[in-house]
């Protein structure tokens, strides 16, 4: 009995961890512009196609070592989604807000934007599956009943590490506090001299950059892609920044792993059927006594 | 004023020389689906019925009552779901006037869309589903392939023969009615064979879903002989995958939804060595039915899976029952009539997935095969099982 909670417990880290890799990005965002980037999960969709072709083309072109390809597809799958991540908010946001469009509209444009990656995909990709290839040999560890793999734990050191890091620019670095300052108050900032979208861009590349990151061990974890594979994925870890409180870091970081452990933990009790019903009974809860997340601090709006 | 009513006369003219026409051809929708979670089986419909068309056509057309008629195709993808499959449905009935169907694949489209085509009267035929409800009580629709209640037993049958198995766990997709009404006939079949309680996990997941590690982690800490898996291809794959990373070194078994030409792309080396049971073997054909994977794999550079072998078999069915109407009369709804007719008359239908003779549900009654996944990656039959 013991082990199979262990068990549950390492499973739920490795789902978790991409819950929180996704709702990082949301929550930088809403920080930053208080918007909410309904596109997002499907740049993680994108960042895992990214993923798959640049390590095909490594693997199978260059014939590089497995380990080798690895090492290039994670930097250059980051640098790639960044972009995309950017050129959305250059193509489709910036404008908008350049005009004074209300926030909702951009909420909008970004659920526009997101449908607009998915089926761009299933036009030129079409829709049948992608398997990723392996690039490394997934070791099978078993001790005392209780199994995981270096690809589990993998998933799950980058995934703390990656918050580590977010954690450290946003506090510590100048341009975490220029994010700090815009999501404070927007139209002071700008006078005091900070490039507002410069800041900005830096949120978005970061972002998405580690959408991308969470597509290659998505990738490299469920090998199968397909266009929609960052929908429901998406939506999940939006509903974890939200529990988290979202604008904060350590909300979304904390969301995401109590969303995983939630549908782990329940399917292991219960009927998979309630899994969502139970799971997403359970964040109402918490947002019922908290409404404004775990993290959040409630916020008066200034006229 | 003159000249619109020139233009209404002239556009009139133009539909009747149009209709016409369209006397000559024959309509046969397909309601297949081209994306969503399963398009190769849309994808491998589509290419045999193709293949189809292009025989008849290019010998001229099909001959019915002493008349060339030439085939037209109508491809409409339902997307894989309910919903879409009742939608495609309609429009190939009312808007495209289609004399008969083919498809939904899955038994989870193939059922709804099957109390469409018997409420409106046209004749559809699944060539993939197996389960009993896409043809229960209605005279209209039929389909190519076994059922449920007859694949179930073979499975367990196999399974207790060939691996020895006195335990058994099972994985299925909840909201697929192909893969509960078969997990569940599979689970009751398993019981009465071995013993009550033999089922040790009966274990569901949705269609969606892409981490199974909860539920493999309950099914692996039961121990059981091997684990059923009436998914599809797609799923198979991950579940396979998982399984293997929780340290699970047994057996697996398969049904017929295994049975794609994609399986082995996207499972890889995990699946060698699992059998399911399914409609044909590629491997090891003979007669016509190696004529026809000869013919496809050179046309199309792969081998056909089980599905375009059951998508020709089920057009080329329709088409023998417009054969045996001795004649179209051009009505729409008198000639869907007789098709149907024709359809529940045949005696025995030769089809290149085995002989087929129709019941009266429009059910075949057929063999099946229990294929093993050799270490290449091909299908290799391994056992035929036929109805008593």
């Amino acid at each position: 009995m013991l082990e199979i909670i262990i068990q549950n417990i390492i499973n739920a880290l490795q789902w978790g961890s991409f819950y929180a890799l996704i709702a990082l990005g949301y929550t930088m965002v809403y920080g930053v512009l208080t918007l909410i980037n309904f596109a997002h999960g499907d740049v993680f969709m994108v960042g895992a196609y990214i993923s798959f072709f640049t390590a095909t083309l490594l693997l199978s072109f260059l014939g590089v070592p497995g380990w080798v390809a690895l090492a290039l597809t994670i930097p250059i799958t980051m640098m790639l989604t960044a972009m995309v991540g950017v050129s959305l908010e250059r193509i489709a946001y910036r404008p908008l807000r350049r005009k004074g469009a209300h926030r909702l509209y951009v909420v909008i444009t970004a659920l526009m934007c997101g449908l607009i990656l998915e089926h761009a995909n299933l036009a030129i990709l079409g829709a049948s599956r992608k398997a990723f290839p392996e690039l490394i040999t997934t070791h099978v560890y078993n001790i005392g009943g209780i199994t995981f793999t270096n690809l589990k734990l993998a998933v799950i050191v980058t995934a703390i590490l990656a918050f580590f890091i977010l954690q450290w620019i946003v506090t510590k670095t100048k341009v975490g506090m220029a994010m700090r300052a815009i999501s404070y108050d927007k139209f002071a900032v700008p006078l005091m001299g900070i490039p507002i979208d410069s800041i900005i861009v830096v949120t978005f590349a970061l972002g998405s950059a580690f959408a991308g990151l969470a597509g290659i061990l998505f990738a490299m974890s469920y090998p199968i892609l397909e266009p929609y594979m960052g929908a429901l994925i998406g939506w999940k870890a939006f509903i974890a920044a939200v529990v988290g409180g979202i604008g904060d870091i350590r909300g979304a970081f904390l969301g995401g792993f109590i969303l995983g452990a939630v549908e782990i933990l329940v399917v292991a009790v219960f009927p998979s059927t309630y899994r969502d019903l139970i799971a997403f009974t359970v964040l109402l809860i918490i947002l019922s006594i908290k409404p404004t997340g775990l993290f959040g601090i409630a916020k008066t709006t200034k006229i | 004023m003159k000249k619109t009513l020139l233009t209404a006369v002239l556009s009139c003219s133009t539909l009747l020389a149009v209709s016409a026409f369209a006397a000559d051809t024959i309509k046969i929708g397909f309601n297949i689906p081209m994306t969503g979670d399963i398009p190769k089986v849309g994808e491998s419909s589509k290419l045999s019925a193709e293949m189809l068309k292009a025989d008849i056509n290019g010998a001229g057309g099909l001959e019915v009552g002493g008349k060339k008629y030439m085939l037209e195709f109508l491809y409409e993808d339902n997307e894989a779901k309910a919903e879409s499959a009742v939608t495609t449905a309609l429009k190939l009935i009312e808007k495209d006037e289609v004399l008969a169907m083919v498809g939904p694949n899955s038994s989870k489209q193939a059922i709804p869309a099957g109390q469409v085509a018997n409420d409106n009267e046209t004749v559809m035929i699944s060539p993939w589903s197996t389960n009993p409800d896409a043809t229960l009580d209605r005279p209209w629709v039929f389909r190519a392939a076994f059922l449920d209640p007859f694949q179930g037993p073979v499975a367990v049958n196999f399974a207790v023969k060939t691996f020895g198995a006195k335990t058994a766990a099972v994985l299925y997709d909840l909201s697929n009615d192909y893969s509960k009404g078969l997990a569940e006939i599979f689970r009751d079949e398993f019981e009465k064979k071995v013993g009550p309680g033999s089922v040790l996990a009966f274990e569901s997941h949705g269609t969606k879903d892409q981490d199974f590690s909860a539920q493999l982690t309950k099914i692996a800490s039961t121990h059981p002989d091997f684990i059923f898996v009436p998914d599809n291809y797609n799923q198979v794959a991950l579940i396979v995958k998982q399984a293997r990373q929780l340290d699970y070194k047994g057996q697996f078994m398969g049904s017929d939804a295994w049975g794609s030409s994609e399986l082995m792309t996207l499972c890889g080396d995990d699946c060698k060595g699992l059998y399911f049971s399914t409609h044909y073997a590629a491997a090891g054909a003979t007669g016509a039915t190696k004529e026809f994977i000869d013919r496809y794999s050179e046309k199309y550079g792969e081998t056909p899976d089980d599905v375009a072998a059951l998508t020709w078999d089920a057009t080329r069915i329709v088409l023998q029952a417009i054969q045996d109407t001795g004649g179209l009369t051009g009505k729409l709804k008198k000639d869907r009539k007789a098709i149907r007719k024709a359809m529940s008359e045949i005696p025995t239908f030769a089809g290149i997935t085995g002989n087929m003779k129709f019941d009266e549900q429009g059910d075949p009654v057929k063999c099946a095969v229990v294929v093993k996944i050799s270490d290449e990656g091909t299908f290799q039959f391994t056992e035929s099982v036929c109805p008593e």
